[in-house]
């Protein structure tokens, strides 16, 4: 019987292929059947050479990994909306890939008996299976485009089931900016500036006759003083170089080297004599070929919507796979990811102003706090934010911090849809007691130095490590004049976070064996986070804040700045400075390997090797420990 | 009905539904049967105020079957306009409806020994044991879990963050990024609250390993 659940998978059903092709009593019926399945991130719906399903499935939130798990090949990503799982319905055989949930996700299952039918008498039904079927793929994200010089040799791919990117529909803006050809070329270029484009297309009756690309301004418009008065038709390119839709990379990029040229227009049958339906720019081929941060770089500043952002995520971890692989120090390959995770931030908060019905009434910081303040996260992890905005007369506070609340409220939503948690213990901009005026923070702030409890302890903690992600820098300049003024008159908050910091249980047991943990979902896993990293996390805060150090929030740097303050200890920061490196690097390896913050390590996994290496790190841990304890003499607020 | 009323005057269908309660409950969480269910009432009133509809789906491993599900609206004797703001039932509308007994009785064919997921729990547990009481029949047997109380579960406790009393089921609905476009229809409340319940079961897994009992 028809129910509200079935009526609205049908009403989502019908706005994907090919069920969009249905006749809508068919799809109703058809919704009845329908199963709904939620699968919690990293869990499996169906592996390689599995028994087929008596359903295909329809990503319905989330998204879904599909990946050849014997050569390591990625072969396709589901979002909302793409169907996957079809090989039963078309051939009589087991699986060929995995399809994993990259998120959490729920998915509708289609049982087969009852779309079959469907599907037979509907040649268009089962045209478009057939043809999703064949062409299963629409991403750059297989061995083939990987920034891999050398390839190791089990990484060569002979199969049959290897996508090559010669296969590859090409990814295409569908949005088309373009301007009639007595346009003079100043109006044509202010609407390029207008719509952040490198190119404009000019259309008579909508059919495409000519473009006019950045290029053209400069060498044309500059060098060769055709007046910006004149019409667009005086230096456009024409005719247009056209090819069909379906397009893939390398005919993409094989049409930009022949013609030497920067940009194609995708018509709707190929040819100039049907209006245009998308241009493939330089920059998405090389998108799309997911291998150059200035590239990824420009694209999330060019984002307008948090989705594509979301998407240009995955290219981040493709790069930093890549990087990973190919052994690059792990300073800058941190370096370049945080920058990347920087600008992914920036602009959401971007977005998210713009989403506001008026300016912000004054300067206000986006500050990140803790591993992301660090630029320690290579990972997705929680977000731990706050705001900090300039101070303003009493009788406008109310309003003032109401603007910013719900400013912060778009974007810890924002963050969140491209992958960064909220955070469980509610440390966000969003929460009212983390987005206060300059001296809201500043009386906060004393608070916590002035009376350093366990709680304030903690707060500090994850405050003390911030770093500016946007707005006025000067704002977090006064926090932190303000932060070490107090330190100064209260020295012995400095026992207390020094004491905090010696409270992270320790890596290793007696007998020198890992410690694992005792329950739980992780129950027999090594804490790296809390064991390992965080000690030494915590230590270089504490030491840092006795010298008065500003503005260096990453560990590593810190160590190396204590080196240089303090010649005599110089041989153990520097050791600590590299085993931070080093434990980071085995943490984003192992979140690689299992898509989470790879906080948590099965031992069994590990090579001795792996082992020996993770057990050098803890002797520095050990170290700095007890240079800890006995500098700020722990101890005497112990006994 | 009296306190001494033996089990022998009691309707077939009730025997039916309380001799299942006799199998003990599979240890195996992904074999265990879930009933999430949400009731639009007339009022907030145990005593005075009536079920208008129930809703309510079945989880078993992850999974919900679009069909089976329970959607039953009740006549109704007693009519309060202030709620049909929040529902929009109508007390002629057109609906197919059906008497409280036929409907407590399909609820209970339907629920069986599963145990029950709701969303504040404890009111729509309340509601339905006012209604079999009219019929002169016992309390529901069914173990309840209530959202709720289960989100609680998940927040981490810090002097910054003083849990609230009460969290809504939109609370939930915007916390998880769940569409409210269904809100106040007793399937539609019930469909979010089985969402919700689903992932709020993943966060509890990273705590502790999922037992009925770590839950309760």
């Amino acid at each position: 019987m028809k129910n509200l659940i079935s009526e609205r998978i049908a009403d989502f059903l019908k706005n994907y292929p090919p069920f969009n092709l249905m006749d809508d009593k068919l799809l109703d019926t058809l919704s009845q059947e329908v199963s709904i399945v939620y699968k919690e991130k990293n869990s499996v719906v169906f592996s390689m050479d599995e028994n087929p399903h008596s359903n295909f499935y329809v990503v319905h939130k989330g998204a879904i990994e599909l990946s050849n798990t014997k050569s390591n090949v990625i072969a396709d990503f589901c979002d909302e909306g793409d169907i996957f799982g079809l090989r039963p319905l078309i051939a009589k055989e087991n699986y060929r890939l995995e399809a994993k949930a990259y998120e959490e996700s729920i998915l509708y299952a289609i049982p087969i008996a009852s779309f079959r039918p469907i599907a037979d008498s509907n040649p268009n039904i089962s045209n478009f299976l057939t043809e999703s079927f064949a062409s299963n793929t629409r991403n750059p994200y297989n061995k083939k485009n990987r920034i891999t010089p050398q390839e190791s040799p089990y990484n060569i791919d002979t199969g049959k089931d290897i996508i090559l990117t010669d296969f590859q529909p090409v990814r295409y803006s569908k949005r088309i900016v373009s301007c009639g050809p007595r346009y003079t070329i100043q109006k044509a270029a202010q609407r390029m500036t207008k719509n952040r484009i490198g190119s404009i297309l000019v259309c008579e009756k909508d059919l495409p006759i000519g473009i006019i690309t950045d290029k053209d301004l400069r060498n044309k418009v500059v060098s060769e003083n055709h007046p910006i008065s004149s019409s667009v038709k005086t230096i456009m390119s024409s005719p247009v170089i056209t090819y069909p839709k379906k397009l893939t990379i390398t005919q993409a990029q094989m049409a930009m080297m022949k013609s030497d040229i920067s940009h194609l227009i995708l018509t709707e049958d190929g040819t100039v004599n049907t209006p245009a339906v998308g241009v493939v720019s330089k920059n998405d081929v090389m998108v799309s070929l997911g291998d150059n941060p200035a590239v990824i770089v420009k694209a999330i500043k060019r984002a307008r919507k948090i989705k594509q952002i979301k998407e240009l995520r995955k290219s981040i971890m493709v790069l930093l796979k890549g990087y990973l692989e190919q052994n690059i120090p792990m300073a800058l390959t941190s370096k370049i990811i945080s920058e990347l995770n920087d600008t992914c931030i920036k602009q959401v908060i971007h977005i998210s102003l713009q989403k506001m019905k008026n300016p912000p009434p004054v300067k206000f910081a986006w500050l990140a706090l803790g591993s992301q303040g660090r630029g320690e996260q290579l990972l997705h992890t929680d977000q731990d934010n706050a705001l900090v905005f300039d101070d303003v007369p009493e009788d406008l506070l109310p309003e003032t911090t109401q603007y910013f609340l719900s400013l912060s409220k778009k974007v810890t939503k924002g963050l969140n849809k491209i992958g960064y948690e909220y955070c469980p213990a509610d440390m966000m901009a969003s929460n009212p007691q983390w987005c206060l005026s300059l001296k809201e923070w500043k009386n906060k702030l004393s608070y916590w130095i002035t009376n350093p409890g366990p709680n304030q302890v903690l707060m500090s903690s994850i405050f003390f490590d911030y770093s500016l992600a946007y707005g006025d820098r000067n704002l977090l300049d006064q926090m932190s004049d303000h932060i070490f003024k107090s330190v100064k008159k209260y020295p012995i908050f400095l026992v207390h976070i020094a004491n905090g910091a010696l409270q992270n249980p320790p890596p290793t047991g007696f007998f020198r064996q890992f410690i694992v943990e005792q329950d739980g979902q992780h129950k027999d896993f090594f804490d790296l986070k809390s064991r390992a990293l965080r000690p030494l996390i915590d230590a270089a805060r504490v030491l840092v804040l006795s010298h008065s150090v500003k503005s260096i929030s990453n560990t590593w740097e810190r160590y190396e700045k204590l080196a240089e303050i303090e010649p005599n200890n110089q041989e153990l920061y520097l050791a600590c400075s590299y085993a931070t490196k080093a434990l980071l690097k085995f943490r984003t390896k192992q979140g690689i390997l299992h898509n989470d913050s790879g906080r948590f390590i099965e031992l069994e996994a590990l090579t001795k090797e792996e082992k020996m290496k993770l057990k050098r790190t803890f002797k520095a841990v050990k170290e700095i420990q007890e240079v800890i304890s006995i500098r700020f003499k722990v101890s005497n607020i112990l006994g | 009905m009296s306190l001494f009323s033996t089990s022998s005057n009691l309707p077939s269908f009730w025997h039916d539904y309380a001799n299942l309660f006799k199998q003990k409950k599979s240890k195996n969480f992904e074999e265990l049967v879930f009933v999430v269910l949400d009731t639009e009432t007339t009022g907030f009133d145990k005593v005075q105020d009536r079920i208008l509809s129930i809703g309510a789906l079945k989880l078993k491993n992850n999974i919900i079957q679009a069909h089976e599900v329970l959607d039953i609206y009740i006549y109704q004797e007693k009519f309060n306009k202030e709620t049909v703001a929040v529902h929009g039932i109508l007390k002629n509308s057109k609906r197919n409806r059906v008497e409280e007994t036929v409907a407590l009785q399909q609820f209970l064919a339907y629920v069986g020994d599963a145990i029950i997921v709701a969303h504040h729990a404890s009111f729509d547990i309340g509601m339905i044991n006012m209604g079999l009481k009219r019929m002169g029949l016992p309390k529901l047997k069914n173990i309840v879990l209530d959202t709720g109380t289960l989100y609680k579960k998940t927040l981490i406790k810090s002097y910054l963050v003083q849990p609230q009393q009460h969290y809504t089921l939109d609370d939930l609905a915007e916390k998880f990024g769940i569409s409210k476009k269904d809100r106040h229809t007793a399937l539609g409340d019930a469909y979010i609250t089985a969402v919700a319940f689903l992932k709020l079961l993943t966060k509890l897994k990273e705590k502790k390993e999922l037992t009925l009992k770590n839950l309760r």
